[in-house]
């Protein structure tokens, strides 16, 4: 099939080419476009019956006309795999963008990628120090989980992604990630940053980076994802790593999505977005986990920006349905001037506990991070009512879990860029900072907690 | 026309086909690797089908074959502690077959064909058998006898019947008429098989949670909905309501969930231990698991798969309970093939016919005399996720329309870690007036009465809490300041559960109606005290009231609460003589 040229274009609207006339063709095929100029453009069937085709290209029409020639393929969108992936930098459509050479296959691998049968699936429960205090205590992160970030505009969350990238590692192992980052539509400023990041810790030596930046066609950044998480699980489940996935921004991903539906004329769902959007997604984030009697994971944290800091908005409403919990960021505690900024009310992991308690972190972890959120969650309550009725309307309690909050965010919360916490020492200092409340307010801690760790008793 | 045609179109799921003879929802082979679909919409000479499988590289011209048959599900002895994916094919023969990823065209039988049960005849020879009448029993699980019924299209005479040991596929029992009936059968999973006739639900199912059997029951046979934003703790729920019902038989539908959440019931369902019983959960178990990224089509079956294997089962006189996790998914499934047949939206992009899918799925739940008079029901409880948490949404509305029960998931209890998060201020039930007499019989006689003033104080108490926004609790009189205590020991002694803990898990129905007497005994001697000079203060702050409360997380409590109730209240009128 491969070689015959067509000519045969009808239309061209948005990022999409129709044509007809052609022998038949694979859904899912890919398709190289060669126009007047000579410039070559690649792409993939979207639909296809004996009278129309629809390619979607990823560069964008540009330049695209009536006599340019469309080739098919053969073959539906495959990454070319091997471990000279590691230590790569390569464009979003998976062509070398370090200047070094093409990527030498051991395989080629369907960047689709297939469902893990959940009977095969391993229940993940290894606990991930990040040492970030906030994330550890009270969204503690597990190998094989898909753990957001939901941030916004004008925060820190590539800060607070480098740190956990950097410092992420299993308690009392010296086992290092293989780190996949895949940039969607972020600006070459961001990039930057990151890419500087990693050479200057070195971690570069050991990721694979996929960049799609703002300029780039907004198109290819559906594929970008895929290609990444079609590295990822080549390292993980034919190369024994443990990989963690970072990719930002999803926001981005979306709406390339949302601009091709919008192209073909679909239905579209909330705001625009295709009906189809929660199953699309289902297909990256899914590809997290960890397989039976395979050695590697994958791990991901996807970063997205909520669109006016709207958690309810179909990106991250849709996201928090399929992942595993969620990290929140909070523009008021930024303001605050404290980083990271994270937001422990609303942020959850799905899957903490499964790996905190006496085998894999402390006894205490359970009761002592019930504790300082129900605290934290009081205080923060209590600050609206002495907005209203002062702080001398308040009992003894109250007043001392007002001033708790504030030492929660001074204290617990607030930590350099390169603060690398344990968890030992995350719960030695909560366990200092609950020690300004009186323990009889400290319902949820267990008296044999109280007992052994409360700075009071330990002197 | 033959049954052989060609593809013409390929649109993601969606596959158009040419020249072939079809009628509506026929099974088709698609392609050359045969994956199989279903076909949706006639137009003319093309078939639309949706396609169960991710159908990438597939060309126009390849070859679809019909096969005449509708989508079925296979019954019979061995789909018991059974995983399947949305169209009845076993997990494990799959990864058998293909490796840890779901790949594509591979057919897997539901159950082992081969294997051998013992079929012990419950007819003799000449005897007149009707459609679903019992012609025999397997023991299929050490809790479940398999009961084997005439299919419920046929009736005749016997005119020969086996005993003994056989598979599902070797003829069990003759007619007269030389129908021959195996163990067996298979039924098309979008028609609900027949009963006699739907009774009015009489009795609760009862659940182990105290804020669904004491405030908000749902009877055998009835259906409910549990909307809630993510992260308020649905399949927490779900997956309680399925180890601790008092169900004979669950069927669990992880419709485009999480596979890890999946892998979690599949890890654990086989170690817990059903407390009705004492035998292994999985024993009364048939799980379908259709992860979020499995093909959309499968996802959109698998709710139909599953109420089938339920009615199934109902007919035998079991009573059923069915959980779908969740529906929301379900319908999602529902809009994504609409919108690739290019039909008409209804609101919000999903299809005009949504809530007539939705109702006729909840229509299939019911108590009934089924075809051989026996009594048996099908529990439906429905997993809605509306976006952004907000139920004013299509499938919400479409669920609540039809179920008479509401359990509210909140977002608010869930941050303030008060699970189950169930709002008890807008969550409800139809059925206590059906149900009332089943509790005074069984439980206790002024039952209803009592649970009326449970959630009369907790309705007060939202009242109050208004007030005490704006002034401060010490501004109120005592009596309000106690009613306010009495709601808080409500909402944490007794309304907060921990599915995770041990004893606090699953709660005796009995022991439930005794912990909200003990909150009601506390009111009425904190009343007297205070009338007689008690101080609140030292009312609330008896020893013994910490550990009544604790009390709960004790096994055997049921037999201690009476006295730990006796110790508190002669500790709260002992507040008066101090004063």
């Amino acid at each position: 099939m491969t070689g015959k040229e067509y000519r045969t274009i009808t239309d061209v609207k948005g990022p999409l080419v129709f044509l007809n006339k052609t022998e038949p063709v694979a859904f899912g095929e890919i398709v190289t476009l060669r126009l007047s100029n000579g410039t070559i453009k690649n792409g993939q069937v979207l639909d296809t019956s004996d009278d129309l085709v629809i390619v979607q290209v990823f560069e964008g029409t540009s330049k695209i006309d009536r006599e340019s020639g469309v080739t098919f393929m053969g073959d539906v969108f495959k990454l070319p795999v091997s471990t000279d992936l590691v230590g790569r930098i390569l464009d979003g459509a998976g062509r070398p963008r370090d200047g070094g050479p093409e990527i030498v296959a051991e395989k080629k691998a369907d960047i689709i990628g297939a469902a893990i049968n959940p009977y095969s699936r391993q229940s993940p429960n290894d606990f991930i120090q990040t040492g970030v205090s906030a994330i550890d205590l009270c969204t503690s992160l597990v190998r094989g989980q898909k753990l957001p970030i939901f941030s916004a505009s004008g925060l820190p969350h590539n800060d607070i992604a480098l740190q956990i990238a950097r410092q992420a590692k299993l308690k009392d192992s010296d086992e290092e990630f293989i780190v996949v980052f895949c940039a969607m539509g972020i600006t070459a400023e961001e990039y930057n940053f990151f890419r500087s990041d990693l050479e200057r810790t070195g971690a570069l030596e050991n990721a694979v980076l996929f960049v799609n930046l703002a300029d780039d066609p907004a198109v290819e950044r559906i594929i970008t994802p895929r290609l990444a998480l079609t590295a990822a699980e080549y390292l993980a489940f034919e190369k024994d790593y443990h990989v963690l996935v970072i990719y930002t921004d999803m926001t981005n991903y979306c709406d390339a999505l949302r601009q091709i539906g919008a192209a073909r004329e679909e239905v579209p769902g909330r705001r625009g977005y295709p009906g189809y959007m929660y199953t699309d997604l289902a297909m990256l984030y899914e590809r997290a986990g960890i397989i039976k009697n395979k050695k590697g994971s994958i791990t991901q944290f996807p970063i997205l920006t909520m669109p006016g800091d709207d958690i309810t908005h179909p990106i991250p409403d849709l996201s928090g349905y399929i992942t595993e919990g969620q990290i929140v960021i909070s523009r008021e505690l930024h303001q605050q001037g404290i980083y990271p900024p994270i937001n422990v009310l609303p942020s959850l992991s799905r899957l903490m506990g499964s790996c905190i308690g006496e085998k894999t972190t402390r006894e205490d972890h359970k009761s002592v991070s019930d504790q300082m959120y129900a605290a934290y969650a009081q205080g923060r309550e209590l600050r609206g009512l002495v907005a209203i009725v002062g702080e001398d309307a308040l009992n003894e309690r109250d007043k001392q879990l007002l001033d708790f909050s504030g030492v929660f965010e001074d204290k617990f919360l607030r930590q350099t860029r390169d603060e690398d916490r344990s968890i030992e020492e995350t719960l030695d200092l909560c366990w200092n900072l609950m020690s300004s409340i009186d323990t009889k307010y400290l319902v949820r801690l267990d008296q044999k907690w109280i007992d052994k760790y409360h700075p009071d008793n330990k002197a | 026309m033959s049954n052989e045609g060609v593809i013409y179109r390929i649109s993601g799921p969606v596959v158009t086909a040419t020249g072939m003879k079809a009628a509506m929802y026929d099974v088709v082979r698609v392609g050359d690797e045969g994956l199989m679909g279903e076909v949706i919409e006639l137009h003319g000479d093309k078939a639309v089908i949706q396609v169960y499988e991710d159908t990438s590289g597939i060309r126009p011209g390849e070859p679809v074959l019909n096969t005449q048959e509708t989508l079925s599900v296979s019954l019979g002895p061995g789909l018991l502690t059974q995983i399947y994916d949305g169209i009845q094919r076993p997990l494990p023969t799959l990864e058998e077959e293909m490796g840890v990823f779901i790949t594509r065209g591979v057919d897997a039988d539901a159950f082992d064909l081969e294997k051998i049960w013992t079929f012990e005849p419950q007819v003799a020879v000449g005897d007149s058998v009707v459609g679903g009448q019992v012609i025999g029993h397997v023991q299929e699980t050490e809790t479940i006898i398999h009961k084997i019924m005439v299919p419920p299209t046929v009736t005749g005479v016997v005119k020969s019947i086996e005993s003994g040991d056989y598979n599902v596929t070797q003829t069990v029992c003759v007619l007269e008429d030389g129908t021959e009936m195996q163990m067996m059968q298979k039924w098309p999973v979008r028609t609900p098989r027949p009963f006699q006739q739907k009774y009015a639900p009489d009795t609760p199912l009862i659940t182990g949670m105290r804020i669904l059997d004491f405030l908000f029951p749902l009877a055998k046979g009835g259906a409910a909905g549990i909307p809630g934003p993510f992260g308020s703790g649905k399949t927490v729920t779900q997956q309680s309501l399925a180890k601790y019902s008092d169900a004979q038989l669950v069927v669990y539908i992880g419709c485009g969930e999480r596979g890890n959440e999946m892998t979690e019931v599949l890890d654990e369902f086989p170690h817990l231990i059903d407390p009705n019983t004492g035998k292994p959960l999985m024993e009364r178990t048939v799980m379908i698991a259709n992860t979020s990224n499995m093909p959309v089509a499968a996802r959109e079956a698998s709710v139909y798969t599953g109420i089938t294997i339920a009615e199934y089962f109902r007919d035998m006189g079991y009573d059923v309970a069915l959980m779908a996790d969740s529906t929301s998914r379900w319908a999602e499934a529902m809009r994504e093939i609409s919108s690739r047949l290019e039909e008409m939206p209804g609101e919000e992009g999903y299809p005009a016919y949504l809530s007539s899918r939705i109702a006729e799925f909840y229509e299939r739940a019911g108590r009934v005399e089924t075809l051989n008079g026996d009594d048996g029901s099908v529990t439906v409880i429905g997993a809605v996720s509306p976006p952004g948490g907000d139920i004013s949404e299509p499938v919400s509305q479409g669920t609540l329309r039809i179920v008479k029960v509401f359990w509210g998931l909140d977002a608010g209890l869930a941050r303030q870690r008060h699970f189950p998060a169930i709002n008890w201020l807008n969550s409800y039930s139809l059925y206590p007036q059906s149900l009332d007499q089943w509790f005074r019989d069984n439980i206790a006689q002024d039952f209803p009465e009592i649970r009326t003033q449970v959630s009369g104080l907790l309705q007060i108490e939202s009242e109050l809490q208004e007030i005490v926004q704006l002034v401060g609790s010490d501004a109120l009189p005592v009596d309000q300041q106690l009613t306010l205590e009495v709601a808080r020991m409500i909402r944490e002694f007794f309304l907060q559960q921990n599915g995770f803990h041990d004893v606090d898990a699953y709660c005796d129905i009995h022991l439930q109606y005794q912990m909200a007497k003990a909150i009601l005994s506390f009111q009425d001697a904190a009343k007297s005290a205070m009338a007689g000079g008690a101080q609140l203060n030292d009312v609330v702050n008896v020893p013994s009231r910490s550990d009544l409360m604790r009390g709960r997380f004790e096994k055997g409590y049921i037999d201690t609460i009476a006295d730990m109730v006796k110790k508190m209240t002669d500790e709260i009128a002992d507040t008066v003589e101090e004063n």
